[in-house]
């Protein structure tokens, strides 16, 4: 079993987003709802088609992530590199949020 | 330059009011993403991995410093600051918001600018010899036939669902700065016997996860037929090209399975009923087309400047920038200058609004407001007095554009790769900081010469690595960034494709591999050698060896 989000991009400015435990979307990794059930996925999947046709997202899917120490990381690099920016210029995306260049600076 | 007539005002007019309203129903639900999107993309605008992507087109590489000024407005009003320029003669924007595009393109078409025809399986925006008009070696200005195709291209309805992309360039000189033989249909301007101006027709070159170099099926196509020649090539391969396959959907595979020859059969059979049609260009209309790109009102002048000449011998930092961004201009007394945008350790290509604000001002005081965009992601002063290029280095030093490397080692290619680009598979823009890094010692760059690295983050090959003279391909290994590295390609007039040099290295291991292939070239080189000469002559294996020769 693997352990997986699901992940979109905002309608309205392409934003990464995360689906939350309470059918929201976050744009923090550590907020989405993880699971490693595939039917619960699968509901997880059915939810973000419903966010699609309320027009709050675009091309949502499932993404395999980790979990050590409690500190959620995506696998992929593709999918690491979505969760914090552009890694040529650390001013850019979620990595320069105010209080979190901290946490960004180990990755990738 | 060339300037927007009614038609072309109301074409840009009416899709950018099209364009909101679709977007607006877009927002209130009237139309789904899967209506949407090809209708964004026939707009230039993508969804990348962190936000959309809006991609503006240049033709032919062409800005006015108006149109420059309103780039980085845009930049800066709308955006993080910044612009790309792209492979393409292209500007992209990274971080556009959904509702602001309709704005965004209105304010471009206020400058005669547009996103028509950069997405999309149509003939695309045209590319051209950044140096169109001013280059020495330069039969005619490649941009009067760019436009020419331009005003036959845009929205042509027969060509508005090809199979597939289509790619054209054209260059006026023998010296092909515009990688002609790279593209669907490349033109290559030469004169025939009795000395008239025609076009050598390349077509089936290209670059993606099948390179190829382009085949010639004309070696001379008078000018006046040059749109029934191009229309008759597209109905070809608009009838014959393959749709079941997205993979071998471009024209480079139709010329392969049919035979370049029968491919040419082909055309010329279809041409022979259309090219005395309403296509043929008369000469009236050639001459209206030319009026817009009449040379701009040069002096007079001594081709020798001597203030220029002097600052050389007392300079060597101006002298050395001269050397390798400075190009031969047509008339006496003028040079071109290129404005590097690959400043070490920089982000190839980038350009923040302050910079395109900076150069929009140089270009209004000493280029008659003219600026080009080249495929090699650099700008292009393209008309400057001799004597006036002491102040403009002086101005472009102190707004950090003057770094002296055009066509050195760190003036890299760089596709955006996994930084930004939904389609990649590794990242290429920190590889390129890296090398640029590494060689950051201008001196010794100019040391080692020449030295084309071109790097994409996938097989698409925007970073045009297949024809790279050190090409750098990023692969995803189980989720980990890995670098082929092929040797030996080329883009110009002796284009060739690189050969890959054996298994690929990690991104911890690439910068070292690099350094490790110029060290070999300098080891094996002979006086004035270019590295694909000495590749050449010694083959692979001196370069395998020192590179896996701890494996």
């Amino acid at each position: 079993m693997t352990l997986k989000v699901v992940t979109a991009n905002r309608l309205g400015d392409g934003d990464v987003v995360y689906l939350t435990a309470e059918g929201a979307w976050s744009p923090w990794l550590e907020e989405a709802r993880a699971s490693d059930d595939e039917a619960q996925q699968a509901t997880l999947l059915t939810i973000a088609e419903r966010a699609v046709t309320a027009r709050l997202v675009v091309e949502p899917y499932l993404m395999p992530v980790t979990e050590e120490a409690g500190a959620r990381r995506a696998l992929s690099q593709r999918e690491k590199i979505r969760a914090r920016g552009p890694t040529v210029r650390r001013d850019l995306g979620k990595q320069a949020e105010p209080g979190r260049q901290e946490e960004f600076r180990r990755d990738v | 330059m060339y300037r927007y007539d009614e038609f072309d005002r109301t074409l840009v007019a009416e899709r950018v009011q099209q364009f909101r309203g679709q977007v607006a129903r877009r927002l209130s639900g009237e139309l789904s993403e899967v209506e949407f999107k090809p209708l964004r993309l026939m707009n230039g605008l993508y969804l990348q991995l962190h936000a959309y992507m809006l991609r503006v087109a240049i033709p032919y590489g062409t800005l006015s410093a108006v149109q420059l000024r309103m780039l980085a407005h845009i930049a800066r009003r709308y955006d993080k600051g910044y612009g790309h320029f792209t492979t393409r003669q292209n500007v992209q924007f990274n971080w556009p918001k959904l509702a602001d595009v309709p704005d965004i393109l209105e304010e471009l078409a206020t400058v005669e600018m547009h996103a028509i025809q950069t997405s999309g399986n149509c003939i695309r925006n045209v590319t051209a010899d950044q140096y169109a008009g001013a280059a020495a070696d330069e039969i005619e200005d490649p941009r009067i036939y760019s436009e020419i195709i331009r005003q036959w291209s845009t929205l042509h309805p027969e060509f508005s669902f090809l199979p597939r992309k289509f790619k054209i360039a054209v260059t006026g000189a023998a010296n092909d700065r515009a990688a002609v033989r790279l593209h669907d249909i490349g033109l290559q301007m030469r004169r025939n016997l009795k000395g008239e101006a025609g076009f050598e027709v390349i077509v089936g070159g290209g670059q993606g996860r099948t390179p190829v170099i382009g085949k010639t099926i004309r070696s001379f196509l008078p000018k006046r037929h040059l749109l029934s020649y191009l229309e008759a090539i597209l109905r070809v391969y608009n009838q014959l090209g393959r749709r079941d396959n997205l993979y071998k959907a471009r024209i480079k595979i139709l010329v392969n399975e049919t035979g370049a020859q029968e491919f040419a059969r082909l055309v010329e059979a279809e041409w022979a009923e259309i090219k005395h049609g309403a296509l043929a260009l008369p000469g009236e209309e050639l001459a209206r087309i030319e009026a817009y790109f009449a040379p701009p009102l040069y002096e007079p002048l001594d081709a020798v400047a001597p203030q220029f000449e002097a600052r050389k011998r007392e300079d060597p930092d101006f002298a050395r920038w001269v050397q390798t961004n400075l190009a031969a201009h047509r008339q006496p007394g003028y040079a071109i200058v290129n404005v590097s945008l690959k400043p070490v350790g920089g982000v190839p290509g980038d350009a923040s609004a302050e910079e395109m604000e900076a150069l929009a001002g140089f270009a209004e005081r000493y280029s008659f407001g003219e600026i080009r965009v080249t495929h090699e992601q650099n700008l292009v002063l393209p008309h400057v007095r001799l004597s006036d290029v002491p102040a403009l280095w002086a101005a472009l030093k102190a707004a950090g554009l003057a770094t002296a490397n055009i066509g050195l080692l760190s003036d890299i290619i760089a596709c955006p790769g996994l930084d930004y680009c939904n389609l990649a598979n590794a990242r290429a823009i920190p590889v390129a900081q890296r090398i640029s890094t590494r060689f950051g010692d201008l001196k010794r760059q100019h040391d080692i010469g020449g030295l084309k690295i071109k790097i994409s983050g996938c097989i698409n090959a925007c970073g045009h690595h297949h024809v790279g003279e050190i090409g750098i391909l990023g692969v995803d290994k189980k989720g980990e960034e890995f670098y082929q590295i092929t040797l030996g390609g080329s883009a110009d007039e002796n284009a060739a494709l690189g050969k890959i040099i054996g298994p690929a290295f990690s991104y911890d291991a690439v910068v070292d591999a690099v350094e490790t292939i110029v060290e070999t070239y300098l080891d094996v080189r002979q006086t004035g050698e270019g590295f694909n000469d000495s590749l050449a002559r010694v083959g692979l294996t001196p370069f395998k060896e020192k590179l896996y020769a701890a494996h």
